[in-house]
Parts: C-alpha cells; structure tokens; sequence
C-alpha cells in the first residue's frame, strides 16, 4: 500500500485523536469508587449510616455551640460575617422555619422558637447527587453523600436543587476567614461548593463525627440497617421528624422531638 | 466570504469598534470577578443564580425562536421568508454563544469547565443543556453558511444540507425545552415546578426571538440595500402576535393554579414579585413594569391597523423585548429563590462589575451578530437580482 504525504499526515491526526478519546474515556482509575475500599483497619463501617438527634437535649446557647464550633474547627470552615457568603456545615434556626410543614398558628411558643441543629441530611435519594453535571458530588455506598472539591466546577446547581440549604459556596477566598487551620484536614479553594461530609474521615479512623463526639450523646450515629444500632433503638423509642418528607428525598437525619406533655399542667378542662 | 466583514463603511467600523470597547470594559471586570470570586456579585447563599443564568436562560429563547422562521420556509415553502430565514439563523448562532459566555462567567471554577465533558452525568439535566446547546450551534453556523454561500454563487445548497435543516426543528424546541428542565424538576422549588414551564418558555421565546428579529431587520433596512421585504416582517409580525397571546394565556394558567389553591408555597414568590413579602419589594416596580408593557404590546400588535404601521410595529416589539426580558431574564430566575428554603427572604440585586460583566457578554454577542449579518448581507446586495434556489 502507498501513501502519499497528505494521507499520511491523515492518519496521524485520525490516531492522535483516536488515542486521546480512548484515554479520556478509560483513565486510569477513574472506575475506583470512593468508599468501595477500606484502608484501615479498625474503620467504622455501616451499610447505611444515619443520625438522631434529640431536640431535648439541647437546652442553652452553649449546647448548640460546642457542636458547631467542634465541626467547624474540624473542616477548617471559615467564620465569614457576610450572611451572604457564609459557609455553615452544621448551624441552627427555629422549629417553625424548620419544619414548616408541622407549623400551625397556635402552637406553643416553646416550641414554635425552639432551635433545631440542621445539617445536610444526606438523603438517600438526593436531588444535589441527581443535578450535578460532573458527578462532584456522589453518594458512597454506605449512604454518605461526599464531594470531590478538585471536580466541582462552581456551577451550584446542586444550591439550587437541595431543599433544605444544607450547601454552602465559596464566594470568596475562605483561607483569611479561618482562625486556627486543623493539618489533618485540607482549606478550601474560592468558587467550590462545601457541605457536611458525615466525617467519613474520621469514620475511616475509627471515630465517631465530629459533632456527635462533641454532643455528649444528645446526638446518635450508627447504621440504620442494623436493627440493633442505637439509631434503630433510638427510633423505636422516640416520636421523631425528619425534614420535609413528603419530597421523597428520604433524609437519614432524624431529629428526637420531646411532645412537652408534662408541661401543659394536668387535665383538660 | 469572512473577508465580507473586513470591508465596511466608516460607520461600520464606528460599530465595530464601540461594541469591541464595551466587551472590553466587560473583560476588565470580569477580570476582577476571577481574581475575587462571585463576591463581587449580589449573588449569595440563598439566591445563588442571577443575573447571569437569566441572561442565559433567556438567549436560549431568542436562539430556538429561528425556528420561527425556519418551519414556514421549508416545511410549507413559505418563500416569502427566503430573504430573512439567514438573519434568523445568525441571530441563534450569536445567542448560543452568549449563552456558552454567561454559562461561563456565572461559573465559581471556568477553567474546570471540560469535567462537564470529561465526566458527564447523565442525569444531570445540565449535562444534556451543554450537548444540545453545542448541538445546536454547530447546526446554525453550518446551516447558515453553506445556504448562504450556495446563495454567493448562484447554486442550490448541497444536499446534505436539507436533512440539516430538518433535525434543526426539533432540535430548537429541545434546547429550550432542556433550559426549562433545569427548573421545572426541583423538589421545594414551587414558583419553577410546574408542567407549564417549558411550554412557558417556548411561546414566550416564539415571541421575543421574532420580535428582536424585526427590530434588527428595521436596522438592516436602513443601514443597507439589503430589504428582507415587507410582506416577510408583517408575517413575522403576526408569529409574535400568537406567541405573545400564548404566553400571557400560560401566565394566567399559573396564577390561577397557584393563587386559587391558596397553597401558601405556591403563593409566596408570586406576591414577592408582585406585591412584596413581609416588607421585601425590590422587584415589585420591575415586575409590575414588565406586566403592563406586555398588555401594551399585545394590543398594540393585535389591532391589524397598529401592526401594519412599520413604527408602530417596531414600537410593539421594542416594549415586547423589554417585557419579555424582565420576567425571564431576572423575574423568573429571583422568584424561584425568593422565599428560601426556610421560608426567609434574602434579596439580590446584580452589582455593578456584575451589571458591566452582563453588557460585556452582550456586547461580543453583537459584535458576532453584526459581523455575520454583514456577511449575509454583503452576499445578498451583490445577489440581489438573483432568485433565490433553496
């Protein structure tokens, strides 16, 4: 077979091509899932994690705080003012804004103001894993719902999907905002959107989250496929609400509600 | 034919040169945004889409609505568009590619922008918007030239160019139908959920899109020898009529589903932009601007004797463009953030670099708009005599 120049300069272009395509297509290790390998040995490992909180248990101010601030310290989450750009992982508002669904115009105001600690719910059926046009954010296969900060492209089209504004972005540089900086975990980079991560690398340790070590055990974690977890005992025994579940995200954030019969004083008239 | 635009009038080139200062200006403060972050935008956690994909959202209307012209010119051999289908075509070409630049700077990592490529998720609705938004340029800007350059030399456009123009059709309505789908499918986000959105979208795009397409035939009537003909603009006249009735009739549908039920979700962001809530009313005079011009331009096209009067039509258009804009361009995108998750109001209002970043994009919009329609019309002063083949 002959070949003239031209022809040949063809078919180096085609191969070139050819030989890109086939290396974007199969990379290596881009078929290794997150969370499909377990590196240490003595890691926490659930086939579907989960956590319970109960609301009486959080009384004052501080209760709430150091949970927060255990989390907050623990990612390196900046503490911006602009409650426009603020980047919260774990945070608080009142029951009424929170379970807005549950709210009626005479209901007491204990529990009408009553604060509720709120988190990304790590749905097991996500509408920011569903949205995300380059799989930045992904659900592991023990329920986690993590993210690949290096992949995220700011697009926050997963802001505008999640129905309980558990994702917070990067508008600007965060690294001036964080007081101390933890080694073990890394800063964030400006124009990428950040959420709570269930402390998968603590859990990969061995440790339980952040806020739940934190908590005292005002809030659970366990697997909720296991009938003998404390999250399972702990719903059999409670009257608990997750948020919003009529959306059929399916939340595995349950939240303890404490009814206050004993205070409502006696009988009925 | 390219050199047909390095050839122009001083006037041409005054254009040129204003429209390449502005994009500049833009450049400059998007230079900023990239340094700083969206920041620099009034864009915060609870309204984290704004100006940008409103911008975006509504271009892609303005790029499906060639199909306008396209469905009577070659599928009922309209020939009365023969002139005029290009001018459409190049006008979706430019606006695809301000929709790709507002993409682009709405974006918190631009130069990540391959991963949606690289690592494509196909259930994202956003991953589909990019491939048919590519889809659909490639499909105007080869369309286009080769009709316009069979026109050049007198010949029937090759063959392979009509089953081209055939998959062009659906393809225009699926880039907006996909646009509303980034929308309509959000859980909790009651003002976008709806059936109704991307049938919304689509009359509102068949109006706006023909009605820009008058205006700038108008432009070319007197700037050039070029007349894409009267008969071609009052018939495009009437697209905009039906469109525009639709839309206000798919406006009407969702106020009554929303407001009768009395569902208090469904309500919220309609007396946000409407009326105000709970003491927020920055869009209010906006929103309210946009309802009464869309009611002027409706009469004003709908009465024969108005429409049939060139400036009074052009009027219509203007005030319908402008309509149009507001509500899709900024209303519909805040009202769907606005209350948030948890019932609040937060209140965004685009910043100035944002403002000036926003005009850059349109700017390099109109500057590839102005070079393409020279070209066409360069081609069709020299071919004026010559009937068209296709």
């Amino acid at each position: 077979m002959s070949m003239d120049r031209r022809g040949f300069l063809k078919l180096i272009g085609l191969s070139s091509i050819g030989i890109g395509a086939g290396w974007m297509i199969r990379k290596p290790g881009e078929f290794l899932e997150a969370g499909s390998v377990s590196d240490l040995p003595g890691a926490l490992e659930a086939k579907q994690w989960g956590m319970v909180i109960d609301t009486s248990k959080f009384k004052t101010e501080a209760d709430y705080k150091k949970v927060i601030n255990a989390c907050h310290k623990a990612h390196n989450v900046p503490a911006i003012e602009n409650p426009n750009h603020e980047i919260k992982w774990i945070w608080t508002d009142d029951f009424a804004h929170t379970f807005s669904e549950a709210k009626h115009q005479y209901m007491t105001e204990g529990l009408k103001d009553k604060m509720v600690l709120l988190l990304c719910n790590h749905c097991k059926n996500p509408p920011c894993v569903r949205v995300c046009p380059t799989k930045a954010t992904f659900k592991r296969k023990d329920g986690i719902v993590q993210q690949d900060m290096h992949r995220c492209i700011g697009c926050r089209f997963c802001m505008t999907a999640c129905p309980y504004g558990a994702r917070s972005f990067n508008y600007t540089n965060p690294r001036p905002y964080i007081k101390e900086t933890n080694p073990e975990y890394p800063t964030r980079m400006i124009g990428v959107v950040e959420k709570c991560i269930f402390c998968e690398g603590r859990l990969a340790r061995g440790l339980m989250p952040a806020c739940v070590e934190a908590s005292q055990g005002a809030m659970l974690f366990g697997d909720l496929s296991d009938t003998n977890s404390v999250v399972r005992e702990a719903l059999r025994r409670h009257y608990t609400l997750v948020r919003k579940p009529k959306l059929g995200t399916e939340p595995v954030v349950f939240y303890i509600l404490d009814l206050g019969r004993d205070k409502g004083g006696g009988e009925y008239a | 034919m390219l050199e047909k635009a390095l050839v122009g009038s001083r006037r041409y080139w005054l254009w040129i040169f204003f429209l390449i200062a502005i994009a500049g200006i833009g450049f400059i403060a998007y230079l900023q945004q990239y340094k700083y972050g969206l920041a620099i935008t009034g864009l915060s956690r609870d309204v984290s889409w704004g100006l940008y994909i409103g911008q975006f959202t509504f271009l892609v209307g303005v790029a499906a609505s060639a199909v306008m012209l396209v469905i009577p010119y070659y599928l009922h051999d309209y020939k009365k568009f023969g002139k005029i289908v290009i001018l459409g075509e190049f006008l979706a070409v430019s606006a695809v590619i301000m929709c790709m630049l507002f993409i682009f700077v709405d974006m918190g990592q631009p130069m990540r922008i391959m991963n949606v490529m690289l690592y494509p998720n196909p259930s994202s609705v956003m991953f589909w918007d990019a491939l048919v938004l590519g889809g659909y340029l490639g499909l105007n800007i080869i369309i286009g030239w080769a009709t316009l350059h069979a026109d050049k030399k007198g010949v029937k456009p090759a063959s392979w160019v009509k089953p081209l123009i055939y998959l062009s059709i659906p393809w225009a309505i699926s880039i907006h139908t996909v646009t509303a789908f980034l929308y309509a499918g959000l859980p909790d986000r009651h003002f976008w959920f709806s059936a109704l959105t991307a049938a919304s979208f689509l009359s509102s795009a068949f109006a706006g899109g023909p009605a820009l397409l008058i205006i700038l035939s108008m432009i070319v009537r007197r700037v050039s020898r070029f007349d894409p003909g009267i008969e071609a603009i009052q018939s495009i006249a009437k697209i905009v009529t039906y469109a525009m009735a639709a839309n206000v009739f798919f406006i009407g549908l969702k106020l009554f589903t929303s407001l009768y039920s009395g569902i208090p979700g469904y309500g919220y962001s309609l007396a946000y932009l409407y009326t105000g809530l709970d003491g927020h009313n920055t869009l209010v005079p906006i929103m309210w601007t946009s309802s009464i011009l869309a009611v002027v331009s409706l009469v004003l096209l709908i009465m024969p004797p108005l429409r049939r009067n060139e400036g009074i039509l052009t009027l219509a258009c203007v005030v319908l463009f402008i309509s149009l804009w507001i509500d899709k361009g900024f209303g519909f995108i805040i009202g769907g953030f606005v209350p948030n998750p948890f019932g609040r109001i937060t209140e965004y209002w685009p910043t100035f670099l944002e403002t000036l970043i926003t005009i850059g994009v349109w700017a390099i919009g109109f500057l590839i708009l102005t070079v393409l329609y020279k070209i066409a019309i360069s081609v069709r002063e020299e071919t004026a005599n010559i009937k068209l083949e296709h």
